[in-house]
């Protein structure tokens, strides 16, 4: 009765399928219902909380209150200055705990999907180690590794409640289970994009930490050349979140190719795959703003929240290949080549 | 499974405090060691300071070229900071006066006083936070002198002191009238302050492990006075207009003048 659960190795990525055989009639009915609307909540509800996150960090306001788990010994603190964002973020933190903890038991007691179950109260637990990271990132005065850790977990966390959005779905229940020739399998194609994504904003999140945003003053060019001079740690690790956007945009173009050319009559597919266009191009065009103003704050928080939607995009784009697509034995290559061919 | 994995977690966020705590312990440790060790055995105590032929060091800080304007503060931020002034507080950025006197230089003895161990003084210093800005914007401080940071504000302030060799530290004021007292155990220049609720509060304080500083005024002038007659090296540092050294020869009762020129940053 167990999901079956196929890891690939190579990605490191787990592709999760459904089974219909599992689930009792009655569960069937409750998917894509309130529980699904609730978890889709709770998703939105994270992405906003990463807004509140990076505006912490776009205004150096991650010290404003000195204490935590209280606020200046208090609940409810005056919101001036820089713990209106420090405490709000806060506020926004422990809101998503709530409906996070609300999910988790929700899951729990109506899910006859043991690994649904056991996902939801691993939300919990990462909402809750979530909570601690922020309060350490606070009285050891914003240590890089754990401030790091704090931003990684929150993506982490986002991609785990958009899972859980989407197994209560009722497209879950829908899968086509459509033959994919493709070599390699779409499902490999977006978990590389979806990998790539994640590490591009851990590489993103150490920039913001170690104060490296403005490291190499000039965009779309590094001190005026194509190589900067790698003389520092700070223009070292500008550098490589450069170098490795060009690989991200390299593995995300690759996915949106793959989806063109075999999957372009299904909207489950393209839309996420113009989604991912869309914002790919805000993202740099982001990038390149927070150079260009000095690391103003609205820019760099919105890097760090489109960054997420990226995420969640090529996220979903994985888990979708995982349900609906069955890879098959062929040898159809999909890249640009067939494109211009 | 997941106890499992919540175990991992947190044994690695544990991981990665201690590694935190125990590098920045070990290091300001080892820095007071290696500094001190080398004088006692090595040079022999250098005699006390005779106040009967100490030498005197006075001088200016100048700041040629014209300084860039100072930007108003938008302390909107914070109605109760906004509200404690009737005309808008510039930044202190570059304060100068006539002449070009150019104010908040710290200059210091920088080297030259060989081994000479210097008590801390039992006078307190202060940082006061008035008008939600930092009073004073520089100061000079002996290591183990006691600082008394004061919130005379109706708001909260957090002071945040950000030393690179001393031990950093975050403390919340919520309210008017409360003090916390710090000292700090190695020599640094500068260790910067700031508040993190309202972002255009900062201030310096030079740490020395000798009583030979001073900051300039509004005129530009500083004095050091009390000085064993030798040659010393004399540093003038200004927040954003960079350090500057000099070498000067004191004799005994001697008053020596010394003129810093800063350029304005273009």
């Amino acid at each position: 009765m167990s999901p079956r659960v196929c890891s690939s190795l190579t990605m490191g990525a787990q592709f999760i399928h459904p089974d219909v055989s599992e689930s009792t009639s009655s569960t069937l009915s409750t998917r894509g219902g309130w529980l699904h609307r609730f978890a889709a909540f709770t998703a939105a509800c994270t992405w906003i909380l990463i807004w509140a996150g990076g505006l912490v960090t776009s205004t150096e306001s991650g010290l404003a209150v000195p204490d935590w788990p209280l606020s200046y010994g208090m609940l409810m603190p005056p919101m001036v200055g820089g713990i209106l964002y420090e405490h709000g973020h806060r506020m926004v933190a422990t809101f998503v705990g709530l409906l996070t903890t609300i999910l988790a038991v929700w899951l729990w007691r109506s899910e006859s999907r043991l690994w649904m179950r056991r996902l939801g109260a691993a939300a919990l637990a990462m909402v809750i180690t979530q909570g601690v990271l922020g309060g350490i990132t606070v009285i050891f005065l914003l240590p890089t590794p754990v401030s790091v850790a704090h931003a990684t977990l929150a993506q982490s966390f986002f991609c785990l409640v958009v899972l859980l959005a989407f197994a209560t779905s009722g497209e879950w229940e829908t899968a086509i289970g459509r033959s994919d020739r493709a070599r390699p399998p779409l499902r490999v194609v977006a978990a590389i994009a979806t990998a790539a994504v994640y590490l591009q904003l851990i590489l993103g999140a150490t920039v913001r930490h170690t104060g490296a945003a403005l490291a190499i003053p000039d965009f779309p060019l590094a001190f005026g050349g194509l190589i900067p001079p790698l003389d520092s740690a700070a223009v070292s690790i500008h550098f490589a979140h450069r170098l490795f956007a060009l690989a991200v945009a390299g593995s995300l173009a690759w996915l949106v190719v793959c989806i063109w050319q075999r999957h372009r009559d299904d909207p489950r597919f393209v839309r996420p795959a113009i989604a991912i266009c869309c914002l790919v191009v805000l993202q740099i065009l982001l990038g390149g703003t927070i150079v260009w103003t000095a690391r103003a704050v609205f820019p760099a928080t919105a890097h760090v929240a489109t960054g997420a939607l990226l995420l969640a995009s090529s996220w979903l784009v994985t888990l979708r290949a995982s349900i609906h697509l069955t890879p098959s034995a062929g040898t159809e290559m999909c890249s640009v080549a067939l494109v211009e061919t | 499974m997941i106890n499992r994995f919540l175990a991992v977690l947190y044994t690695l966020a544990f991981a990665v405090l201690m590694g935190c705590g125990g590098g920045g312990e070990t290091g300001g440790g080892g820095e007071g060691a290696s500094s001190s060790a080398p004088a006692a055995t090595t040079q022999p105590a250098p005699p006390p300071v005779d106040p009967a032929t100490a030498a005197t060091l006075t001088g200016t800080a100048r700041l040629e070229g014209t300084a860039s304007a100072q930007q108003a503060i938008q302390m909107g931020a914070d109605p109760v900071c906004a509200k404690l002034h009737a005309s808008p507080v510039t930044t202190e950025f570059v304060v100068a006066g006539e002449n070009g006197a150019l104010a908040n230089v710290f200059v210091y003895v920088k080297d030259g006083l060989g081994g000479r161990k210097f008590p801390a003084p039992s006078e307190v210093v202060l940082l006061d936070q008035q008008g939600c800005t930092y009073h004073p914007h520089v100061f000079g401080i002996m290591v183990g002198q006691e600082l008394e940071i004061l919130n005379s504000d109706d708001t909260l302030h957090n002071i945040h002191a950000m030393p690179t060799k001393n031990q950093q530290f975050n403390i919340g004021q919520p309210i008017k009238g409360l003090s916390t007292k710090r000292t700090f155990d190695a020599p640094e220049v500068m260790v910067p302050f700031k508040c993190d609720v309202h972002k255009w509060m900062n201030s310096y304080a030079g740490v020395l492990d000798h009583p030979y500083f001073g900051v300039t005024g509004d005129t530009g002038s500083f004095q050091i006075g009390n000085l064993p007659p030798g040659d010393y090296v004399v540093e003038a540092w200004h927040e954003t207009l960079g350090a500057q050294t000099q070498n000067v020869t004191v004799g005994e009762r001697e008053t020596k003048e010394l003129s810093f020129t800063f350029t304005a940053s273009q």
